[in-house]
């Protein structure tokens, strides 16, 4: 969680000025329109002129870096770089383009920082949008603006694959858990009404009966309902991926994840065979085969 | 022309080329543009696509489909899954609303491009149609 002091702190450079009498590297010029062109595979103006969507080209610094912003706008992306926000995407772009752009025109621009996000978790990381907004002249002349928006965040970075979550295994389903590790699939049995239950709890559901055994399940069942995940994706997990409930023979149900059908096929009613699946060396778990359509 | 009329979609192959010739040239250096080993650094997976070459390839789509007479006024896109190398981009587009102002007739095109992993733009773009031009979306 980004500190609080932070965000005040970045907040005020709202209404700050991130350019002041900025001057284009190059004015438009013939060779920058023809390899942009190039580049994109866009059509070459044949008056030519710029295509529009080249704005921000022209003030762009290049690979020497932009000596010509002023100092808040890079305080404000220091003070980030700091805190550890140190990657950068840009989401948005808004253009407005008063007049063509020909060879010649010599470009120059101001910009203000406009806002300042609190902190936004995103699948990038976590970061603060910064929208700037920008005024591109030709000698006086208002030819277009241009507002920017940039994600400012902290990478996450990719470490070792993660595990999939354990199970909280507690005194009420060690049995359940210790069936598993032997590829068993235990289902509770009420030894004073023979009702079956699953998943593992202390009391029978039907009769409030304290005292159970176990039944093996004999594995076979059918897809009673499922949904598919896409979003959002967890640790471990790919998506999209399905999660089935699954009703066993013996009446209880289940749920599990389910193998050797593709999940925008899986289908409730679908038959389905109990498989064991070693997720790694530490965790066994159950899950379900789509059994082949006879 | 009128709202309610669909663009023809274009299909644009994302090529590793594509993504850092775009870059260059939109004089865009970030090195996730380029550079895989840093991008990857970053937390991306590889080289993604700029937001510059996305503005100018919604541009392209304006320009082919409506050619030369339809002048860009206005373009506002949002970025959502990023283009990466080895992929495709199929843009779409479809008249929201027609108007006019002093030189002439204005429509804006709500535009979206798609590649496998979902939306990887969304925008809006204001064009100025000639005035008497009786213009019509070109097929392809
Ligand atoms: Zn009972």
């Amino acid at each position: 969680m980004a500190d609080a002091g932070l965000y005040e702190r970045i907040k005020a450079y709202e209404g700050r000025s991130a350019v002041t009498g900025g001057e284009g590297r190059d004015p438009v010029n013939s060779p920058m329109i023809r390899h942009w062109c190039e580049a994109l595979g866009h059509p070459v103006p044949a008056d030519g002129s710029a295509p529009a969507t080249m704005l921000q080209v022209w003030t762009m610094a290049g690979l020497p870096g932009h000596g010509d912003r002023s100092g808040p706008y890079d305080e404000l992306l220091g003070a980030l770089d700091a805190a550890g926000f140190t990657a950068v995407v840009a989401t948005d772009c808004e253009q407005e383009y008063l007049r063509p752009l020909r060879p010649g025109d010599r470009i120059a621009f101001d910009a203000v920082i406009e806002s300042v996000s609190p902190p936004k978790a995103t699948k990038l990381g976590t970061g603060y949008f910064i929208t700037t907004r920008m005024d591109l002249r030709c000698a006086a002349e208002p030819v277009g603006t241009h507002r920017f928006r940039i994600l400012k965040y902290a990478p996450v970075h990719r470490k070792a694959p993660a595990k999939r979550p354990r199970p909280v295994v507690n005194r009420d389903n060690a049995g359940f858990w210790d069936g598993v590790s032997r590829r068993e699939l235990l289902i509770q049995r009420c030894t004073h009404c023979a009702t079956p239950r699953f998943p593992w709890l202390p009391g029978c559901d039907r009769c409030g009966g304290q005292e159970w055994d176990t039944v093996r399940a004999s594995g076979s069942g059918t897809v009673y309902s499922y949904v598919v995940m896409h979003h959002p994706p967890f640790p471990a997990f790919d998506p999209p991926y399905a999660v089935v409930l699954v009703e066993l023979a013996e009446g209880v149900r289940m749920v599990a994840n389910v193998t050797g059908v593709p999940c925008d096929k899986v289908r409730i009613g679908m038959p389905v065979e109990l498989e064991f699946t070693g997720v790694d060396s530490e965790l066994t778990l159950p899950v379900f085969r789509a059994k082949e359509e006879v | 022309m009128r709202a309610g009329d669909e663009l023809a979609p274009l299909r644009i192959p994302i090529t590793r080329t594509l993504i850092v010739a775009g870059a260059i040239a939109t004089r865009d250096y970030q090195d996730v543009h380029h550079d895989a080993e840093a991008a990857r650094a970053k937390g991306s997976p590889d080289i993604f696509m700029n937001i510059l070459t996305t503005n100018g390839l919604v541009g392209r789509y304006i320009a082919e489909r409506l050619g030369p007479a339809a002048e860009l006024r206005k373009v506002a896109i949002r970025l959502g899954v990023p283009n990466y190398p080895d992929g495709e981009m199929e843009l779409s587009g479809r008249v929201t609303s027609m108007g006019t102002d002093a030189d002439g007739e204005t429509a804006v095109i709500e535009v979206t491009g798609a590649n496998a992993l979902g939306q990887h733009v969304t925008g809006q773009v204001t064009i100025r149609l000639p005035r008497g031009g009786g213009h019509e979306p070109a097929r392809s």
